[in-house]
């Protein structure tokens, strides 16, 4: 959560600084615990993992090195996606991190896949496979066919539902029409809970007996967890359609400082620690974006420009 | 003994399923009842625990595909009908076309489109979807015009480690039928010449090529030696057939069933032209099917598409020049 925090920290002021990010920044700020809490449950290389946008802390609770993040954002040649995707769009599939898509939904039957392509080899064991979606993407067409087929399979999926109150800036009264999100999974035969989203605890609760279901069996599982978005949709946005009373609420507590405070109050941590902890982070950021800086940036005179893997079948490549 | 286009695409799919434990089928009724159109009949008997009846959700089975490529199966997913698979598009053009070029892995997936115009059909039983998928980097589009293509090219498309779009045309489907299979004898990206000829060349593919053959017939009548060339996969485009062929015959009549705004026609001529307008003699013609959706009554259906006669007209108005 802290290292997730911290490094999107530097990015966003990369980003305000200028020059060496291109594209957005993609903050999930306010919602680490939530991302983070499914992640640590996932074990890289046996379970799937296809997360989203706002979902560097459970990415980082995964196993992805965060210089695989700071060299996407970067465009980076030695990053996964070599320059030819950036931010948030990155994976290594082969190590079931599944790289997103921007269409919202859409990497729930692909997570799907991956299990049911197990499955058939006889090779599932225990894996599952987890995915992350935010209340405006349970509206896609795409997350309900997903869904329906994931449960319709009873594939071991976690659903992960971040209920940020606004999709970009839609609030929820334009989004849906139920009375609660959660509600939604009863219709697709799944189960359903609903989780404080600003309370590490209860999220890691909810997340280990939600794996624990689906690797018995249960099927896909769905978990919504209930928090506020704490910053704009990208840094490009101010957010400032968030009204102060929302501002104010319950949701709008820090997850981070929440899980800082429990720690202290059961004695696992001082606030000294805490401190220096903040400090050691801040010096791996860094570290990290001082070494990527130094990176080679894609040469549009090396790329191969081919989006086949046979080369034979490149357009004008046939030689008789 | 004969077989169908149809039954070489069952026997091509039994195959695969044979001799690949990584293959699966995937689509809407293809288990116990077969399919639609039957192409899956009694694999799921021979195959039980490979093919499976997907529900109604062409965006989840090409998702799921995707997936399932990733870790190393061949999946062969079957769309009911080609024009279903415009719900099925946002995995096919961003998930699956994609994903070799993003993250270095290969996505070898088959993609089955039923294609093309019947009578009856109407708008929404009778699309060619070729040209829309072959816009989009990343895809290999296939379109059989025989049953020895329909066999092996989709043997092929089943072995290629990329997103396949295999365009198998309906109307061929009971009505073409061959002796045997013969042996394999093209790659995919290779075209054929269908029909020799010297005095003008028809560009074409899937069951325009047996349109254009008739119209060929027509014209030795005339006197006129027409050359038909079959694309066979519309991506990648055998350009280096399609310019030999022009250079032999001095015009050219790119021919589709698809609509006429762009497409495959318009492909083929604006290579002809940038490469190859040395070798042309006249301008270059193209006949589509018309601007409108497909109708469903056989006396507007049969006006819609490019026909022999309509072909023969077309190739008269071209060796008048």
């Amino acid at each position: 959560m802290l290292l997730s925090r911290v490094l999107e920290e530097k990015l966003g002021s990369l980003y305000r600084a200028g020059g060496r990010i291109v594209g957005g920044v993609y903050l999930g700020k306010g919602q680490e615990a939530f991302s983070a809490a499914l992640g640590v449950q996932l074990r890289k290389g046996k379970d799937v993992y296809a997360p989203l946008i706002r979902d560097q802390a459970g990415r980082i609770a995964f196993g992805e090195p965060i210089i695989d993040t700071v060299r996407t954002y970067l465009g980076a040649v030695t990053g996964p996606m070599r320059g030819r995707d950036g931010n948030i769009h990155r994976g290594r599939p082969k190590e079931g991190h599944m790289a997103m898509i921007s269409h919202l939904g859409s990497m729930l039957a692909v997570a799907s896949g991956a299990l049911f392509a197990r499955r058939l080899a006889g090779r599932l064991g225990d894996s599952v496979g987890a995915t992350s979606i935010g209340d405006g993407g349970t509206s896609t067409g795409a997350f309900h066919e997903g869904l329906n087929m994931a449960a319709v399979e009873k594939l071991p999926m976690i659903v992960s539902v971040a209920n940020n109150q606004y999709a970009y800036s839609t609030p929820n009264t334009r989004q849906y029409a139920c009375e609660n999100l959660v509600d939604r999974a009863l219709g697709y035969g799944v189960e359903g809970v609903t989780v404080d989203a600003t309370d590490l605890a209860s999220c890691l609760k909810a997340f280990r007996a939600a794996v624990a279901r689906a690797r018995a069996g249960g099927g896909p599982q769905m978990v919504v967890g209930t928090l506020l978005r704490l910053s704009g949709h990208g840094e490009h946005d101010d957010a400032s359609y968030i009204p102060d009373k929302a501002r104010q609420g319950p949701n709008a507590r820090d997850c981070l400082q929440v899980a800082e405070e429990f720690a202290c109050a059961h004695g696992w941590m001082t606030p000294a620690e805490v401190r220096e902890l903040h400090e050691e982070v801040r010096r791996t950021v860094d570290q990290t974006v001082s070494k990527v800086s130094k990176e080679p940036t894609p040469d549009p005179y090396k790329e191969n420009w081919q989006a086949l893997s046979c080369a034979e079948l490149v357009e004008g490549q046939y030689k008789a | 003994m004969s077989i169908t286009y149809l039954e070489a695409i069952r026997e091509a799919q039994y195959e695969a399923l044979r001799s690949d434990p990584s293959v699966f089928l995937y689509g809407q009724d293809i288990a116990t009842f077969g399919g639609a159109f039957k192409a899956t009949k009694n694999l799921s008997r021979e195959f039980p625990d490979r093919v499976f009846d997907a529900p109604i959700s062409e965006d989840a089975m090409i998702g799921m595909a995707v997936g399932a490529a990733v870790e190393g199966a061949r999946p062969i997913v079957e769309m009911q009908f080609a024009d279903f698979s415009s719900i099925g598009f946002n995995q096919i053009i961003n998930q699956a076309a994609t994903l070799y070029w993003r993250t270095n892995v290969p996505c070898p997936i088959t993609i089955r489109m039923p294609s093309g115009g019947t009578a009856g059909s109407g708008p929404f039983h009778s699309q060619s979807m070729e040209a829309i998928y072959a816009h989009y980097p990343g895809l290999v589009i296939v379109t059989p015009a025989t049953v020895e293509d329909a066999y092996w090219m989709l043997l092929d498309s089943v072995e290629i480690n990329d997103p396949v779009v295999f365009c198998e045309h309906k109307f061929l489907y009971y009505h073409l039928k061959a002796d045997r299979i013969g042996d394999r004898e093209l790659p995919i990206g290779k075209a054929r010449i269908a029909r020799p000829g010297r005095h003008a060349t028809i560009v074409t593919y899937s069951a325009m090529v047996h349109e254009a053959l008739r119209a060929a017939e027509e014209l030795q009548l005339d006197g006129y030696q027409i050359e038909v060339v079959d694309l066979r996969s519309v991506k990648p485009m055998d350009t280096d057939t399609i310019l030999a062929s022009v250079a032999r015959t001095g015009r050219l009549l790119a021919l589709g069933e698809a609509f006429p705004w762009g497409g495959v026609t318009a492909e083929i001529i604006a290579r002809v032209t940038t490469e190859g307008f040395h070798l042309l003699d006249a301008p270059p013609m193209r006949l589509n099917s018309k601007d409108t959706p497909i109708p469903y009554h056989p006396n507007l259906w049969k006006a819609h598409r490019p026909t022999t006669a309509t072909i023969a007209a077309a190739l008269r108005t071209l060796l008048r020049h």
